[in-house]
């Protein structure tokens, strides 16, 4: 061995591509990985209880089996196509709520006196100190007949209001509608929104308000003239922290959502564990992620391109 | 007492204003009258109440009491944003998200301008300060110095009756700050604006302003022109705040109509003029340090000269700054311009030499 190694393996072994490699390799094994085996299943055929393999070598023929029906049949299906839809548009409405709810929660908490930025940051975080399903479930207590926002919402006659809506379909019937399945989501996903927004927010520079209400600018319109395109980072990615969970979200469905409430999610663990149909089940996912990502790669590359425009 | 406007009433009337920060007075008893077209300047040394007194103009602080009155209508209740009064903010404060075109043009959309008339006062800014060429661009594709014109732009555009500069060449380095200074100024008078700005540079405050007020613990100590404050400054934190000055206490010794005499540690001072004083008045004496003379032969006046060694010495270029000590111990700055380029008997460290000025050079301080 001479003493001087190999300046790629000098790079390879230098600190800064370790502190780069590990989450390259952590998404690689638990993120690419996976996915791969994925799409290899969803195109695979069964036989009896094993896939049959897609590159077989027989009598000096190399052939490659892709079974596509599944997709076929999930473009075909009715069932699949509005699953998808009603899953991104229950996601949407959760994120809009919780961007709602939570850029003034956000707001306040950046322009808050330090100790008590502080407490309520603390106030944020403090739901997470208790398991999400039991959260979950607290929620169904909440809801169904005699629980108290349940008993609150009638006796305030909300429940017109959500009936108008269509959110709930039933006067007097709050469990297992939609309304229920968003409310769950919302109450879940609010604090991803809130602490990329506080974080955003807390660092905008209050001199720039100032200035835009010596150039005549009424505190209203400062906010939306300055603030809130200058919080547009973080508008971002508070949105995607919330959506793209909520679209594959299985568990609040499962909870607190009804049988109108079909997402993709319940979808993908029907196919697998009741109808056993691994290649199926895997290529509902498939398409699910191809749905999720394919926009937000279009979308970062859009963001990339129009910082370096600006840069 | 203030009028309506017209007349001999001032434009800007300051008058006994107060701001108490939880008992802490920023600003005390300050009163002040600018005239229109002025460009006056407040300096001091940062926590004097100076950027707390623009603030109060700007409207983002609230008087304590006393009264702001610009062009015969009290500010008092009006917010920021209906004031007739533009702010160029320390360090710009330009908007990251919009281009210069679209930062300059955002007092005007508030106006509720027609957009014709937007477009066309701002590409007047736009030339105004020369920046055509980077209206599109954002503010952080600029230089330093660009930005600071693009922030002048944007707060001459609604043509304010009154523009607030806030350190307005504080984030420009020293090269540069001389050339803004003198654009600034001409930028300013070709507008006709009139401008109160805020100031720890007093070379700034000299350059540009056409009075200065020195601010000190929330009080003015003196107001008025540049060459006023420095040649006959009121005070001795004034003499010592403005420029370099030599300090010399004493005691009146003659006191005549026409002069006085007044001895020092190391010399006896012969002050071409009377002052406000008595015999045996103890008193200081204010000598800046270019109006000393230094050489290495006994002057034959036997007033105003010192006697001592060179300590220390720096050189400028453009002038030396000598050290020299008295044989009381005290230290007298001496700066000599260098008109020569070699001059062949140098003074140099350790050399006994003479200072001496003239009979005018003193300003006699009693506080």
């Amino acid at each position: 061995m001479a003493g001087t190694t190999q300046p790629w393996l000098r790079r390879l072994l230098s600190g800064r591509s370790a502190v780069i490699g590990i989450p390259y390799g952590w998404l690689l094994l638990f993120f690419l990985l996976p996915f791969l085996i994925l799409a290899k299943i969803s195109v695979s055929e069964m036989e009896n209880v094993v896939f049959k393999d897609l590159i077989t070598y027989q009598d000096g023929l190399l052939q490659l089996q892709l079974k596509l029906g599944n997709y076929i049949f999930i473009t075909q299906d009715a069932l699949y196509v509005k699953t998808y839809i009603a899953s991104l548009q229950y996601a949407a409405a959760t994120t809009l709520l919780c961007l709602l709810i939570g850029y003034p929660f956000a707001y306040f908490m950046a322009r808050a006196r330090p100790e008590r930025q502080t407490l309520l940051l603390l106030l944020v975080m403090l739901p997470f100190w208790t398991s999400f399903l039991l959260r979950v479930y607290a929620w169904k207590g909440l809801l169904s007949e005699h629980g108290w926002v349940h008993d609150a919402i009638i006796g305030l006659g909300l429940d017109q209001l959500l009936l108008a809506a269509g959110v709930i379909s039933t006067p007097g019937k709050l469990m297992n509608t939609p309304f229920s399945l968003v409310l769950g989501m919302t109450y879940t996903y609010l604090p991803f929104m809130i602490l990329p927004l506080f974080g955003n927010l807390a660092k905008l520079d209050v001199r720039l308000l100032e200035a835009a209400a010596d150039l005549g600018a009424t505190p209203w319109v400062a906010f939306w003239k300055v603030t809130v395109p200058m919080s547009k980072a973080g508008i971002i990615a508070g949105s995607m922290l919330v959506f793209i969970p909520c679209v594959g979200e299985f568990v609040i469905p499962e909870l607190l959502g009804g049988p109108e409430t079909l997402m993709i999610g319940r979808v993908v663990w029907d196919e697998f564990f009741s109808n056993n149909d691994w290649p199926m089940a895997s290529a509902v996912a498939v398409v699910m992620v191809l749905l999720i990502i394919v926009p937000l790669a279009l979308f970062n590359k859009y963001q990339a391109e129009a910082q370096e425009a600006g840069r | 007492m203030a009028g309506p406007a017209g007349g001999d009433a001032a434009y800007l009337s300051i008058q006994d204003v107060v701001k108490d920060f939880n008992g802490y007075k920023a600003v005390n008893h300050v009163s002040l009258d600018i005239a229109k077209g002025e460009i006056f300047a407040l300096l001091g040394s940062s926590g004097c109440g100076k950027t707390t007194l623009l603030r109060m103009l700007a409207g983002f602080e609230t008087p304590t009491s006393g009264r702001i009155v610009l062009n015969g209508q009290d500010m008092a209740g009006l917010p920021p944003y209906e004031r007739p009064i533009n702010m160029m903010f320390q360090s710009y404060a330009l908007f990251p998200h919009l281009t210069v075109w679209q930062n300059i043009a955002f007092g005007l959309q508030r106006e509720g301008l027609p957009k014709d008339q937007v477009a066309q006062r701002v590409d007047a800014m736009l030339k105004l300060v020369q920046l055509g060429k980077f209206a599109q661009r954002k503010p952080h594709q600029l230089s330093g110095g660009q930005q600071q014109r693009v922030a002048l732009a944007r707060s001459l555009a609604k043509q304010p009756q009154m523009l607030l500069l806030d350190e307005p060449l504080g984030a420009l380095d020293k090269k540069l700050r001389e050339e803004t200074q003198i654009e600034l100024v001409n930028i300013i008078e070709q507008v006709g604006v009139t401008v109160v700005m805020v100031t720890h540079d007093q070379e700034e405050a000299m350059t540009m302003a056409s009075r200065i007020a020195i601010m000190s613990e929330g009080r003015f100590l003196q107001v008025g022109a540049p060459a006023d404050i420095y040649e006959t400054p009121a005070t001795k934190f004034v003499a010592d705040f403005i420029g370099n000055v030599n300090l010399m206490p004493g005691t009146v010794e003659v006191d005549e109509a026409d002069h006085v005499v007044i001895g020092s540690a190391d010399c006896k001072h012969y002050v071409g003029h009377g002052i406000t004083g008595t015999q045996g008045m103890d008193v200081t004496v204010a000598l800046r340090p270019e109006k000393i003379h230094v050489s290495r032969h006994k002057p034959q006046d036997d007033f105003n000269t010192a006697h001592g060694t060179i300590k220390e010495l720096s050189y400028f270029g453009s002038f030396t700054v000598y050290h020299v000590e008295l044989a009381s111990g005290a230290r007298l700055k001496i700066s000599q311009a260098n008109t020569a380029r070699h001059k062949d008997d140098e003074l140099t460290w350790g050399d006994a030499v003479w200072a001496h000025w003239s009979r005018s050079a003193h300003v006699v301080l009693t506080q």
